[in-house]
């Protein structure tokens, strides 16, 4: 009995934008290959397509995101496949073709930034501009300079200027070179918030003149939100999901989906019943006494799928309570309670089903919460997501 | 003390470390890049003067320089003179004799650079010789100065090959170290021992000198 939920993990080719955008924009990228990690051997093997703009390589660490920016970018060969640029190969197997990394014109920021530690930040920014006569040289590098804000470090080496600033640099150092495509590798990493979304700011401001594929690649899924037009998830090597942050993140279809966007409570479920004419169904969870009212879904009685709730939208109560909008209230006990820096994650068994339910310090303290306490966990039908099994 | 001698010796040197400067870069460029099989072959060849006896190393220069060699006859028909036991025989097999002592250090710092920094340059469109000029070799300044200063004082100290391949020449192919030899032989030890003092006080001002220039920091002032 399939559920029809599956989002298949389609070698994406997408929307009716594809058409209206320049063919030259477009990075086309299909590639296999393996190599030995630690597990044993990893195997690459992904097909896509990036238009102009963001596109997000979102994946945990160890999904092969760099590796992949490193196959795009010629600084490792891929076993076989096409790597194009424009319609350009840079890479083809069947051809035998493998354009070498530095004539490529893929501009690379790496996580760790490598900026050259003997030459002034001005000396880096102009590093890749080679052919250009002197004067043109150092005019566009004060160009861009001024438009990084950066301008007033000119002089200073990389051990001189603060992080951020470094990030700035680098980031300039590759903009100033027109790439064909641009491969960022968790450039933000290390920034605070206002460091970061001021750089996302003029990151955005130069690829509106530029219009290049940019792969951003994050573990971090509020940059997903913050940055994407296109998501792509990588797990293991593979492409598990691709297309529009609020899409894939917020309605997880796959489990290594649910994982990667922050699912603390994912539990095997059977549907029991159907309300149509509410929208929603119940499904009993696992082999405990649970049943969860749910969204809809096209399934059928008895089919089998799973449930992904996030521990920060369920609510404890101390007494039970009345008059809520919410459709599941279930009476539990408190099993443990475990403080991950501000916040409290807190086990609550409800006949035989454990949530992991996340709470504020001061929540704790004034419910009085310990352990052996009993208390009830609020479920709202929207909260819960399904996917299939 | 023998100044003719001493002038020499320090002609030699210098000449030696300044060509192993030139010959040195390639090798030690193609020792640490390469990706060749074999390469440990060549390593061990480079490797061999450090463990060979001089005079196993100068025989076998002197065979090669010799009129019977492929090379001694061409320098023969080129200059009228064989290059055994002439200053320009002492060069090539002082540059054999003293060429790890260069060829090392520079490998070394080359490969001490961060592989992250050729990855950048290369995708700013720098190819790889390029990179080795702008990023490669700026970063390896303390390797080509230890090269140098190694291989000049390694020079400065040679017996063996000299002996072997340049005789002993008054003016041509006299060093220094030959010059000791002699006088110890003619129980001339008062003359022996301040051309040997001079010889270790040259040596130690610029191995001391190598040392200073390439310290971090001074963990502890030496004017304290």
């Amino acid at each position: 009995m399939a559920v029809k939920i599956i989002l298949p993990a389609r070698p994406a080719s997408q929307s009716a934008l594809a058409s209206m955008e320049p063919i030259s924009s477009e990075l086309e990228v299909r590639i296999r290959k393996r190599y030995p990690n630690p597990e044993g051997t990893f195997n690459l093997n992904v097909h896509f397509r990036a238009l102009a703009g963001f596109t997000i390589l979102f994946g945990a660490s160890g999904a092969g995101k760099t590796t992949l920016l490193d196959c795009i970018a010629g600084l490792t060969d891929p076993d076989e496949g096409r790597i194009a640029i424009g319609g350009e190969d840079l890479y083809d197997s069947e051809n035998k073709r493998d354009v070498a990394a530095w004539k490529r014109l893929i501009g690379y920021v790496h996580q760790d930034l490598a900026l050259f530690p003997h030459l002034t930040a001005e000396e880096n920014v102009a590093y890749g501009l080679r052919t250009l006569s002197d004067s043109d040289r150092r005019a566009r590098t004060r160009e861009i300079l001024t438009a990084f804000r950066i301008d007033h470090l000119r002089g200073r080496r990389p051990a001189q200027i603060s992080g951020g600033e470094r990030q700035r640099v680098a980031l300039a150092r590759t903009l100033v070179t027109n790439p064909r495509a641009l491969l960022l590798d968790e450039p933000l990493a290390a920034l605070d918030r206002p460091t970061k979304s001021s750089l996302v700011a003029d990151l955005r401001k130069w690829n509106q003149h530029h219009r290049v594929p940019i792969l951003f690649v994050t573990h971090s899924s509020e940059e997903v939100f913050a940055l994407g037009d296109e998501v792509i998830m990588l797990d293991t090597g593979r492409i598990v999901a691709q297309g529009h942050p609020h899409d894939v993140m917020r309605a997880p279809r796959l489990e290594t989906v649910a994982h990667l966007s922050g699912f603390e409570n994912i539990f095997d479920a059977t549907v029991t019943t159907l309300h149509e004419a509410r929208g929603s169904m119940t499904c009993h969870l696992g082999t405990g006494e649970v049943d969860l009212e749910t969204p809809l879904v096209r399934a059928e009685i008895g089919s089998r799928l799973r449930v992904g709730i996030r521990a920060g939208d369920l609510l404890l109560a101390t007494v039970s309570p009345q008059g809520l909008s919410a459709r599941n209230i279930l009476p539990g006990t408190i099993r443990r309670l475990v403080q991950k820096d501000v916040m409290i994650s807190t086990i609550v068994d409800c006949g035989g089903t454990e949530f992991e339910v996340h709470l504020t310090l001061a929540a704790r303290d004034d419910l009085q919460l310990s352990v052996g306490k009993n208390v009830w966990v609020v479920v709202k039908t929207y909260s819960c997501h399904l996917m299939g099994g | 003390m023998n100044w003719e001698a001493f002038w020499l010796t320090v002609r030699l040197a210098a000449i030696v470390s300044t060509l192993l400067i030139v010959i040195g870069i390639p090798i030690a460029y193609w020792l640490t890049y390469s990706r060749w099989r074999w390469k440990f072959l060549a390593e061990a060849v480079v490797a061999l003067p450090i463990v060979l006896p001089p005079t196993v190393l100068g025989f076998y220069v002197l065979v090669a320089l010799g009129s019977r060699s492929p090379l001694g006859r061409w320098w023969e028909s080129l200059t009228g003179h064989t290059l055994a036991f002439t200053f320009e025989g002492l060069v090539i097999g002082s540059l054999i004799y003293s060429l790890p002592f260069a060829v090392q250090p520079f490998a070394a710092s080359f490969g001490a650079v961060d592989s992250k920094l050729l990855r950048a340059s290369a995708s700013l469109g720098h190819s790889p010789v390029h990179t080795f000029r702008r990023i490669v070799l700026p970063l390896s300044k303390a390797g080509l100065v230890t090269g140098f200063a190694l291989s000049f004082a390694h020079t400065l100290g040679e017996f063996g090959v000299v002996l072997m391949v340049g005789g002993n020449i008054p003016g041509v192919t006299r060093t220094i170290s030959i010059d000791i030899y002699d006088q110890v032989e003619a129980a001339n030890y008062s003359s022996a021992n301040w051309t040997a003092l001079v010889l270790l006080i040259i040596s130690f001002s610029v191995l001391s000198t190598v040392y200073g220039l390439n310290r971090r920091s001074w963990a502890v002032g030496p004017w304290r």
